[in-house]
């Protein structure tokens, strides 16, 4: 069991108010990422889910009980912070053992239970050791393991991957998508970062500024983001915003298209521009296009593009896959464009 | 990590201390002021009566209060002055490679861990003598008058003794800020062509400021109140030469068992430590600000 | 052999150091000298460092003839009682201020600080009339509570920021993994914390140890420490230069080498966690 379920909930430190009312419902097994540039109250609302703030007003409901108000030891949540936040004075076999002992299981079960988390996470040969004398990746899965022990209803992840590098984060997150496949546990992460949210979700939440902009699969914030802030912050490299002349009858302002969706064409095309850097990845190619009147555009390419520095280039892309946003940077129905 | 439980919870955890160090603070300070209006002597009990700003306008036109005011002033500043200096001195020739420097250090730091009373005695009679101290043995092996110290120079044999025990303090405080400092600066320094002098001007000193500000305000408390030295070396004396102002509220209220004057004392010694205070807390807290 | 510029210097530096540090050492060195020598030798016009009769005479008098060890143990009494005191009265008031900071945190922090700065005259009549209304005059028990008062905003202060370096992420997941706030601050603060609240400890006790206003003060012959006992040795009577040296090495020695062991936590804690 885990369903989660905010009503109108909001935050306010002093007089900031840092979470405008909110309201979500989370699935019981659901893995939900909550998305969003740094300072945009990610951490705040999952700190309130896990009770470590109070909640300004609104309700936050687990498993259909009203938990506003209770304290976060009695949710039946674990959380797994950025900073890991083991007990540094403690081995990973008392670490993982320390909330079994705050609820007072029995000592054989507890020593059951390390050993299978130990098991899963691959921690066998670390259990004596202090967390100090571990790499990174080893104290993530300590924390992980400390959180699975308790079979908790949902698992609250803050950023986890963030202090590890590349490509221990690429390993991990599929750690993180294999055990919740295992456990089938709801689990909401929290990441600034929009891979990890593409990639490990199945649903996303894209913050900014304490709302919740959108919420729906990675493919529907893909393919049909409800405005330009969700449509920019989704999708790597970023879309492309051109601004255009305002015509009347027609409320669009400006149009966005992704760089996998811009063409070179030998035609007219659409825009015609200079190649400027050119950023070669193997599988693909990123051409940067300076356009006149326009400004930089982004181009995802074939790993084998033959373009060079300074070429000139007209450029298209397919009618159905350029969004018209309006001036409040609403999405609007697609209508044909045909350049500025 | 704030909820409205551990919000409540902390005031309550914050309660002993802030009630205590009120009842230690306010209650007694009322009863000192309430005194300081009274007729009031410990020989005399029962006689108590209401004499408005008498014992202020006593304790004020007292002879002997400005010889102890000054010589308070005098006292801190002449110690803070040796401290801080000799402090620096130190802390710089510490943190040069040297041989041995744990031992040193262990040596510097010594005189901090000495009761002031032992200090006191020991600077006054084995050091200080006149007939069988170590500085007259000297004087007369190299043929001078020895000096009478706590005769002669009696306010300066004190901030003599007080500056060592203090000294180790400031020397202690600056070399740990000193090998705080960020050697790369000082290498960009180099690289930059400046020679040792201005090195210590513009780079060493603006480091040191933060440590040297919280020498100040730290040995200003402690040296505001010196009353075992003066105590157990001249009393005071000779006349009011060495009476600093905590000395003298002593004398007066237990010794001469003038509660009301002691206790105008005691307010006026509080109004001149907080103008002294709310000074130190403006430099510190500007310092203290992370 | 030539030798280079850096090694020059560093025995010029090591000379000057040793000299500088050796003059200031000097009088703890002549005290600990003299309490071995006989009271002639002690006030010789020609005074010998090393070269006189050892004895051990200086040291066996002043136990026999005095209650030596009434007034040390007088001063064990005072200066780890109020310590341990001041400790369990800091230590919830450190945890609030270091983990549940409010706008009003800095203030009352720099209020403690300023309690400090009360001269102790400003409250001596007061005091010392309490004192005598509930018999607290020359007991342990008065100087306890004294030295726990005087010395609590240290305490708090030192506490504050040693718990200040405490990930507070690491208490909130005790706190996840279904601690109290008790349970928190045992089986995890306190643990993590632990070097932090022994340094305050022994420079507390430190403190109290040489403290030398309210023990001079509020004791007489019973609850004097061993502050107090010596300053008896001012007086006429007690001018034996070689037994006084002797009373003072046994009055300075344990807290000498208490000092030189927190050396480290002594900076941090005095300049109120500003120098580290
Ligand atoms: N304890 C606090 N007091 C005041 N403001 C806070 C506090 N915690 C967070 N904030 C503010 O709330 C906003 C959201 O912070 P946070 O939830 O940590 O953002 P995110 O996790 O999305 O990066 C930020 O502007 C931050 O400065
Ligand atoms: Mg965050």
């Amino acid at each position: 069991m885990g369903s989660i379920t905010l009503k109108q909930v909001t935050k306010t430190f002093g007089d900031v108010n840092v979470i405008k009312p909110i309201d979500l419902q989370i699935h019981d097994g659901e893995f939900i990422v909550f998305v969003g540039p740094s300072g945009c109250g990610k951490s705040t609302l999952l700190r309130m889910i896990a009770g470590l703030e109070d909640t300004t007003s609104g309700n936050i409901d687990i498993d259909g009980q009203d938990a506003t108000n209770t304290p976060p030891a009695k949710r039946g949540l674990a959380m797994v912070f950025q900073s890991y936040a083991l007990y540094p004075h403690m081995s990973v076999r008392n670490n993982i053992a320390f909330p079994l002992k705050r609820a007072k299981m029995p000592p054989a079960e507890i020593e059951a239970k390390i050993a299978s988390a130990a098991k899963i996470l691959n921690l066998g040969d670390y259990l004596d050791r202090k967390p100090g004398q571990l790499s990174g990746g080893q104290r993530q899965r300590v924390a992980i393991g400390r959180a699975i022990v308790r079979q908790p209803s949902a698992f609250l992840f803050d950023e986890p991957l963030s202090n590890l590098d590349a490509s221990l984060r690429v390993n991990m997150r599929l750690e993180i998508s294999e055990l919740h496949k295992t456990l089938d546990t709801t689990m909401i992460y929290v990441t600034h970062d929009q891979v990890e949210a593409m990639t490990m979700a199945d649903r996303i939440a894209v913050f900014n500024a304490g709302v919740i902009e959108q919420v729906g699969t990675p493919l529907e914030l893909y393919q049909t983001p409800i405005n330009r802030f969700v449509a920019g912050f989704i999708g790597s490299p970023k879309m492309n915003f051109i601004e255009v002349e305002a015509v009347d009858g027609d409320p669009t302002s400006c149009v966005g298209v992704r760089p996998e969706h811009l063409k070179v064409t030998q035609d007219k095309g659409l825009w015609t521009g200079k190649v400027g850097v050119i950023e070669h990845l193997g599988s693909e190619t990123f051409l940067h296009i300076h356009v006149d009147g326009v400004g930089p555009l982004t181009l995802k390419a074939d790993g084998d593009c033959p373009l060079k520095y300074g070429d000139d280039v007209n450029l298209t892309a397919p009618q159905n896959k350029i969004m018209h946003f309006d001036a409040a940077g609403k999405t609007l129905p697609a209508t044909p464009f045909s350049g500025n | 990590m704030a909820t409205m439980q551990s919000r409540n919870l902390a005031r309550m955890m914050l309660f002993p201390s802030v009630v205590l160090l009120l009842a230690w603070m306010i209650v007694p300070l009322c009863m000192t002021l309430y005194f300081s209006f009274l007729d009031y002597n410990l020989l005399t009990p029962g006689s108590e009566e209401f004499i408005g700003f008498l014992n202020y306008e006593f304790f004020l036109t007292d002879p002997a209060f400005f010889a102890s005011f000054f010589n308070t002033l005098l006292l801190v500043g002449g110690v803070l002055l040796i401290t801080i200096c000799g402090g620096i001195g130190l802390a710089i020739l510490l943190d040069q490679a040297i041989w041995g420097r744990n031992y040193v250090r262990i040596m510097v730091l010594a005189p901090f861990f000495v009761m002031p009373t032992v200090s006191a005695l020991v600077w006054k009679n084995m050091l200080m003598n006149p007939v069988n101290g170590l500085f007259a043995h000297f004087a007369i092996w190299i043929g001078v008058e020895p000096v009478d110290f706590f005769a002669q120079v009696p306010l300066l044999s004190i901030i003599i003794i007080v500056s060592w025990q203090w000294l180790p303090f400031a020397a202690l405080i600056l070399l740990t800020s000193i090998q705080s400092l960020d050697r790369e600066q000082l290498e960009a320094a180099d690289l930059d062509g400046a020679g040792p002098f201005s090195k210590f001007i513009y780079i060493v000193m603006p480091h040191l400021s933060r440590a040297i500000t919280a020498v100040i305000l730290i040995e200003t408390i402690f040296l505001l109140s010196i009353f075992a030295e003066i105590l157990v070396t001249t009393s005071g004396g000779p006349g009011y030469a060495s009476t600093n102002l905590t000395y003298l509220i002593y004398t007066q209220s237990l010794l001469q068992f003038d509660v009301g004057g002691g206790s105008a004392g005691g307010i006026v010694a509080v109004i001149i430590a907080n103008i002294v205070a709310i000074f130190l807390m403006r430099l510190i807290g500007k310092n203290l600000e992370d | 052999m030539a030798m280079n510029n850096s090694n020059k210097s560093k025995i010029i530096y090591t000379a000057l150091a040793w000299g500088i540090s050796g003059m200031i050492f000097f009088p703890i060195l002549w005290t600990l000298l003299t309490s071995f020598k006989t009271e002639a030798e002690a006030i010789s016009a020609n005074p010998s460092l090393f070269m006189f009769d050892w004895t051990l005479e200086n040291y066996s008098d002043v136990l026999a003839r005095s209650p030596y060890f009434n007034h040390f143990w007088n001063s064990v009494v005072i200066s780890i009682g109020s310590s341990l005191l001041g400790l369990v009265i800091a230590i919830p008031a450190a945890w609030s201020m270091a983990f549940v900071q409010t706008k009003r945190t800095k203030h009352l922090l720099m209020w403690m600080l300023s309690t400090k700065m009360l001269p102790p005259v400003g409250v001596l009549i007061p005091i010392y009339l309490m004192f005598r209304d509930f018999s607290l005059l020359d007991t342990k028990l008065g100087l306890v509570i004294v030295m726990t008062l005087v010395n609590l905003p240290i305490m708090v202060w030192m506490l504050y920021t040693y718990f200040r370096e405490i990930p507070h992420e690491i208490l909130e997941a005790s706190r996840m993994d279904g601690c109290s706030i008790a349970e928190e601050i045992f089986h995890v603060l306190l643990p993590l914390a632990l070097p932090g609240i022994a340094s305050t400890l022994l420079l507390n006790v430190i403190l109290a140890w040489n403290e030398a206003f309210w023990t001079l003060i509020l004791t007489a012959a019973n609850a004097a420490p061993l502050t107090a006992f010596i300053a008896s040795y001012s007086s006429p009577e007690g001018l034996f230069y070689a037994k006084l040296s002797a009373a003072s090495v046994m009055a300075i020695v344990p807290i000498l080498i208490l000092g030189w062991f927190s050396q480290k936590q002594l900076v941090r804690g005095l300049s109120f966690g500003a120098v580290k």
